[in-house]
């Protein structure tokens, strides 16, 4: 359990977000002419870091604005929030 | 030869208070090079190298743990055993590892105090109705033992649970695998362990892994806390971790790592003589030999690896036991925990060879393992030692994930997520 500072309300408890993966995972531009395996990298695959990771999250009792988060997967800590569209910051 | 463990055993070794037990396994330095190194002491790690030693004539084989072995989810989930999945695949690995459950303690000489206690699950709302209705037809064509009780017979199996109507998720009915049950986790670990050792299986405790060393599309061996250890075949069975060590040979997997919670009450006396589990409100409830209700929550949706989760996740399964059990309202709970679990897209395991030779995951159990330990250990060891799955382990495997034949056990089936 932790706080979450939403870019667009402040902060407010982890509870009332949701969790949307992992961030920057680009949707393919062109679709048809994707592989099964490429399919499968897009789809299923995740870095699954233990560690500091880059996440998209919803404020979904809140604004429900989605934003992305900096976090570190190994003990939860935050490390940056920023809007979707931004730059990701670099450490 | 170990001593046999039995009454006479017991007996004997009460004369002398109990201070001569023969150790249960030796606590050896890694040995330079193995033909098999499985990564992980849990269950699961320790059964594969019961099964490579045991039924696939491999002797030189080290199992390394970063802790202590059965220290991870197999020392922390809730202990229930059961079969009753709606795919045909699923049915026919967990029904395999049910079978061996059956006959474990024997086997091991090991009292792993598994008990068919069966497994009851409830249904809330009509689609339950349907769906574990359809569950347990497909159950019984795959030769699992299921039944569809109504809410009468619900009520007669379980007399503490609140059938009344005018609840917010009334009980319309559930299944019953009366085969299904729990088992002592720590027994597991520790007969596997026993027997593995036996066998002559180094297990190597507080050996962390820290990078595995490829040739091209083979690998070579792994670097550990304890040295360089040299191995053409390396099983991973690390649960939560199983990314981490992708990663390490540079493996993408379809897992995402979430933390799953449990809780247990101060013991009371015999009040639930089963396992009671509702997905709809996800609320899990059976009851240990020593008193305490052992409580399943369900998994947290963000990644994490802190063996922490949250407490909103907590308080809404106790409020769903407490509106199915009004009986256990001033129980007080001892201790909770979290485990991280690995879950697969589809909420089935990964039993595989990869794309790179010698190189073997099981993994993505997600928050159902343990039931399948005996199973998974067995099939796992038939993979590694053939380089060929069994069939029962077949539609297991990591390509899956490509070829898009998925067995998708999310929602579908008895799976609680």
């Amino acid at each position: 359990m932790f706080i979450i500072n939403c870019p667009f309300c402040g902060e407010r408890e982890q509870s009332e977000f949701k969790a949307g993966g992992e961030a920057h995972i680009v949707r393919p531009k062109q679709p048809t002419e994707l592989s099964d395996d490429q399919w499968a990298e897009y789809l299923f695959m995740r870095k699954n870091i233990k560690g500091v990771q880059f996440e998209r999250w919803n404020h979904a009792h809140g604004c429900r604005k989605w934003f992305n988060m900096v976090r570190d997967t190994s003990n939860d800590k935050i490390k940056a929030v920023y809007k979707m569209g931004e730059k990701p910051p670099v450490e | 030869m170990k001593n046999k463990y039995s009454i006479f055993s017991l007996i004997k070794n009460a004369f002398s208070y109990h201070e001569n037990w023969e150790k249960a396994w030796k606590d050896p330095a890694p040995k330079k090079e193995y033909d098999v190194v499985i990564i992980g002491g849990g269950g699961h790690g320790l059964a594969t190298a019961y099964y490579l030693a045991k039924k696939h004539d491999m002797k030189n084989i080290a199992v390394v743990e970063k802790g202590w072995i059965g220290g991870g989810n197999t020392g922390r989930n809730t202990t229930i055993i059961r079969s009753n999945y709606l795919w045909d695949a699923s049915a026919g690995l967990y029904d395999h590892a049910l079978k061996i459950w059956e006959g474990l303690s024997q086997e091991l000489n090991y009292n792993v105090m598994f008990s068919q206690r069966g497994v009851m699950n409830l249904a809330h709302n009509l689609q339950d109705v349907r769906d574990l209705k359809r569950r347990t037809h497909a159950n019984r064509l795959n030769g699992i033992d299921a039944v569809y009780l109504n809410t009468e017979q619900v009520k007669k199996f379980c007399p503490i649970i609140n059938t009344s109507p005018n609840i917010r998720y009334p009980v319309l009915g559930g299944t019953l695998q009366r085969r299904a049950g729990t088992a002592r986790h720590d027994a597991v670990a520790w007969g596997y362990a026993r027997g593995a050792d036996e066998m002559g299986v180094d297990i190597i405790q507080n050996c962390e892994v820290k990078g595995i060393k490829r040739n091209g599309d083979n690998v070579e061996g792994i670097e550990t806390t304890k040295g360089f250890i040299k191995t053409n075949k390396i099983g991973v069975v690390a649960a939560g971790h199983s990314s981490v060590i992708a990663n390490m040979a540079g493996l993408k997997l379809p897992l995402e790592s979430k933390p799953l919670q449990a809780l247990v009450s101060e013991p009371v006396k015999p009040i639930i003589d089963t396992v009671v589990m509702s997905n709809a409100v996800h609320a899990y409830v059976s009851q240990s030999d020593k008193g305490e209700l052992v409580i399943g929550a369900g998994t947290d949706d963000y990644v994490s690896y802190s063996q922490k989760g949250s407490h909103d996740i907590v308080e809404g399964t106790l409020n769903a036991i407490l509106e199915l059990y009004p009986i256990f309202s001033r129980m007080r709970m001892l201790r909770q925990w979290g485990g991280i679990v690995d879950i697969c897209p589809d909420a089935s395991p990964i039993i595989s060879k990869t794309s790179i030779k010698g190189l073997y995951f099981n993994c993505g159990w997600g928050t159902g393992g343990f039931k399948a330990t005996p199973g998974s250990g067995d099939l796992f060891a038939h993979t590694i030692a053939n380089d060929e799955p069994h069939k029962l382990n077949a539609a297991f495997n990591i390509n899956r994930f490509v070829s898009g034949d998925l067995v998708d056990e999310h929602g579908a089936a008895a799976v609680a997520h």
